[in-house]
């Protein structure tokens, strides 16, 4: 089977390189055009990974990193899809994430704001997507944090999401909101986002029927990657 | 007065998630035992090519500099290439590849001086288009162009390159680019993804340069996000 190549990106709901509001990309954006490049094998073939390469505890975020005990917060599941834009979903595709604890502080040396590290908690993971495009994570809502842009800027609560796809043109890493957080509207980073609605989806919604009473929360959060073309008026020997 | 909404009867699609800066933290969450915090038993993408991949081994190593010339001391690499005989890790290519051979990889930066560096074979040249599987179909399918007029025959293969995705704090979605060698100058001067650069000097941004350490070949890569010499990226 030869792979089709993938629709081309619509830059318009992505943000640009250059944002000023968000004050680090001045710096590191590039200021000539971007080369388009019609998908060759390079682009759409990509890595793949199985359940060898991460353990079955990888995507509770509560037990990963506990050492006495289970983290303080919010208890919260993540669910949700990996669909590309035809709406089929993507199957066994790695999907990693990372957060700041219930205080807002990164287990990073370089995060050195003044919220706690919390022992019990690590706040990365990785899953891979079942037959059905499936991933769930369980972990602790992370905190609002602040950062330096303008004096007064902060963060709204989010996850850090990572997603592969089949083809390393698909590779995607975005963000995580949640529904209500009167934070994001105000966020130079959510903002570099032109398109209200794409900032829409980015923001997971409250699932009372995926939480776990008297336990955990949960929040539904679908990720689109990009769509594979379908190869027309081929002289096909095989099916799709 | 009824809008007509000139979409209505569009076909359905989804729109792709939009792209969000990896921030400052991305290495916790993509290659925290390279940022020193052990939590995974079994690291992801620090080793490309395996024990067992055939070709010459190779150590490429380089810089991110910003607009003011500055080194980027946060970035994240993650690097997807053929093997030596410019096969990709796929089940479904045309061989298979060397056992362990993955030929994907991640590094970061070190956090004092921007420096990078990673250990790999040295690619294979890229047919642009995939030859299938079996004898009869191979035939069909590369003498017959595609819907849009190419076959693989028209193609010149693609000179071997690194293909490379960079993220990083300030960087609203992911870079693409590519990393050629030096030491392939007539490959690279019949690569067609080199060609498509209308500006001959730039193509110059993609070539790594060449050197001997301890006996071993050590390609330099330095990547200018802006300003002069800033390297070419692609919208691929
Ligand atoms: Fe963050």
């Amino acid at each position: 089977m030869i792979p089709a190549e993938y629709y081309q990106r619509d830059r318009r709901i992505h943000p640009a390189a250059l944002t000023p509001d968000y004050k680090t990309s001045v710096a590191r954006s590039p200021r000539f055009s971007l080369i388009s490049l019609q998908g060759s094998l390079s682009e759409i073939t990509g890595p793949t990974f199985g359940h060898g390469d991460i353990s079955p505890i990888d995507n509770d975020l509560i037990k990963n990193c506990a050492k006495d005990g289970d983290p303080v917060g919010e208890r919260i599941i993540v669910h949700g899809r990996v669909l590309d834009e035809n709406a089929r979903p993507v199957p066994n595709t790695l999907v990693e994430v990372w957060q700041a604890n219930a205080g807002g502080r990164y287990r990073h040396k370089k995060d050195t704001y003044l919220a706690p590290i919390d022992p019990n908690f690590g706040g990365c993971g990785r899953t891979l997507t079942d037959e059905d495009g499936h991933y769930f994570f369980r972990t602790v809502k992370p905190g609002a944090y602040p950062w330096r842009n303008w004096v007064n800027n902060w963060r709204p609560a989010h996850i850090h999401v990572s997603v592969f796809g089949a083809a390393f043109c698909q590779r995607l890493i975005t963000q995580l909101y949640f529904e209500g957080d009167p934070l994001i509207p105000i966020c130079p980073i959510v903002n570099t986002i032109p398109d209200a609605d794409a900032i829409d989806r980015l923001t997971a919604k409250l699932d009372m029927n995926a939480a776990v009473p008297l336990d955990c929360l949960a929040y539904r959060f679908d990720i689109v990657l990009r769509g594979r073309r379908s190869t027309m008026f081929e002289n096909r020997l095989e099916g799709n | 007065m009824k809008i007509v909404d000139a979409t209505a009867n569009a076909p359905q699609y989804l729109r792709e998630s939009s792209s969000q800066t990896a921030g400052p933290y991305v290495h916790i969450g993509l290659a925290p035992g390279a940022a020193g915090f052990k939590i995974f038993d079994q690291e992801l993408g620090w080793d490309i090519a395996g024990p067992n991949a055939k070709g010459e081994r190779i150590r490429v190593e380089g810089v991110v500099i910003d607009g003011t010339g500055s080194p980027v001391k946060d970035v994240l690499i993650e690097v997807w290439q053929a093997n030596a005989e410019g096969i990709y890790a796929r089940p479904d290519a045309p061989r298979p590849v060397e056992e362990g051979f993955r030929g994907w990889g991640r590094v970061i930066t070190d956090f004092a001086t921007g420096e990078w560096g990673f250990d790999t074979v040295k690619p294979g040249p890229v047919n642009p288009r995939r030859k299938m599987q079996s004898g009869v179909s191979d035939r069909v399918r590369d003498t017959h162009p595609d819907w849009l007029g190419r076959s693989d025959e028209s193609h010149a293969p693609m000179a071997p390159h690194l293909n490379l995705w960079i993220v990083a704090r300030g960087i609203n979605i992911g870079l693409n680019t590519r990393m050629y060698f030096e030491d392939e100058a007539e490959a690279n001067a019949d690569d067609p993804v080199l060609n498509l650069i209308e500006w001959e000097n730039r193509r110059a941004t993609l070539i790594a340069k060449r050197s001997e350490r301890d006996g071993k070949p050590v390609y330099r890569f330095e990547i200018r996000l802006q300003g002069e010499d800033e390297t070419v990226f692609f919208d691929v």
